[in-house]
């Protein structure tokens, strides 16, 4: 029987469609993997409602494992406990900043309404001096910033708590 | 109270529905860029949220009936979206307006909601409320910097409030089925919800120098599906695909 411990190594080999420096590990949506005699069951959680890259998601976690010779998947999405930024692994934030796009900073803005901005270093050059266009970006789970100092504008992978 | 549920997940999975289609009408119109990435971004969230929502509708019934089924098969009397959400988007100011009414409910509903004792509405409450965040803070600065922006984007939202805020109270409407939920503990104290909608609202137009309509009649009957003339056509272009082609995937 295949262990656990396997499947969670070969899933650091299936990357997020939209962005493709991380891997379902490091992007936290990966919540249980559970072997018995007669099931393989993999439990995964959305990041936003409405992603859409989460079909393609589940796809690949069974092309993946179907081509290591696994059968009987099961392969289940769980709503509770909601996804959180928190649970971008240490190494998914450093691929990301590498990549370009700026690590979530771990704070929701406090009040909802007209909060003080939140301070987002730029990916390409570290200045603190950002400023916010968009909380909406590229996909649901970015804001669109641009970077006063080095004027390239960056995608913040923005805090979801 | 199986009947209760699946009539009230109908309710909400309906008013994500069609407010996220009716976002997704502004796909490549948006006033700006950001704006017409901004209102589909959401106008996902909403769908998403309305695929969990009609998916555990359809599981209770277990007549067979799935998401897609209960999106695209249904007719219009079938629908029981509020009134507020099936209005058309006019200009951008009775679009943000609309949002921001609905936002400043999903808001304290979800927070609410979080405690249902039903597992699978708590676990969707819980997921949409961090969403919904984003999206009440989008709606309700777009009001205030409109309302209290130039005279042109005053008159505009404070026109916008006078045309759809008679709707609004259709989210509201209490009726037997809300109230046997509530009992049994599945759905919050709605009346509750309801004042930290109003403060919510209230706060934000006074921010934004609008004033609440002169006329304060209430129109209702979404919940019944008694709708106005507008959902019938946004129905006859979000269904299309599939009452052309049946059952066809892609």
């Amino acid at each position: 029987m295949v262990s656990e411990q396997q499947i969670w190594d070969w899933l650091e080999d299936v990357f997020d469609p939209e962005v493709p420096v991380l891997s379902v590990i490091d992007l936290g949506v990966v919540r249980d993997v559970n072997v018995t005699e007669n099931e393989i069951k993999i439990i995964i959680t959305p990041t936003y409602s409405g992603c859409p890259a989460m079909d393609v998601i589940e796809e690949d976690i069974r092309r993946k494992l179907l081509g290591e010779g696994l059968s009987n998947l099961k392969i289940e999405t769980k709503l509770s406990p909601a996804w959180t930024t928190d649970w971008l692994s240490k190494n998914g934030r450093q691929k990301l900043k590498e990549y370009g796009i700026a690590p979530p900073e771990d704070e929701v803005d406090k009040s909802l309404l007209f909060s003080a901005p939140l301070v987002v270093p730029c990916p390409n050059c570290n200045s603190k001096e950002s400023k916010m266009i968009s909380e909406f970006g590229s996909t649901a789970c970015k804001a669109h910033y641009n970077c006063l100092s080095c004027k390239e504008p960056f995608d913040y992978f923005k805090c979801l708590r | 109270m199986k009947e209760h549920l699946f009539e009230y997940l109908l309710r909400l999975g309906d008013d994500s529905l069609i407010l996220g289609h009716r976002l997704s009408e502004w796909c490549g119109h948006g006033p700006i860029l950001e704006e017409d990435i901004a209102m589909t971004n959401i106008s996902l969230d909403l769908i998403g949220q309305a695929t969990s929502l009609l998916k555990y509708a359809g599981e209770l019934e277990g007549k067979g009936r799935d998401e897609d089924k209960l999106a695209f098969l249904r007719i219009e009397k079938e629908y029981k979206n509020c009134l507020l959400v099936e209005q058309p988007n006019g200009d951008f100011g009775v679009t943000m307006m609309r949002q921001f009414l609905f936002d400043a409910y999903r808001l304290p509903f979800f927070e609410a909601l979080q405690h249902s004792k039903d597992e699978q509405l708590s676990g969707i409450a819980e997921k949409s409320l961090k969403e919904t965040k984003y999206h009440y803070r989008h709606s309700a600065e777009w009001i205030i910097r409109l309302g209290d922006g130039t005279e042109e984007s005053h008159q505009r939202v404070q026109t916008a409030m006078n045309t759809i805020y008679r709707y609004a109270a259709d989210i509201f409407m209490a009726d037997e089925v809300e109230k046997a939920l509530e009992v049994a503990g599945i759905l919050p104290n709605m009346a509750e919800v309801k004042e930290a909608w109003l403060k919510n609202v209230k706060s934000v137009i006074a921010e934004a120098t609008i004033k609440f309509p002169d006329n304060d009649w209430e129109q209702l009957g979404g919940r019944l599906g008694n709708h106005s003339e507008h959902l019938g056509f946004l129905l006859a272009e979000m269904q299309y695909m599939q009452r052309t082609y049946p059952n066809m995937e892609w």
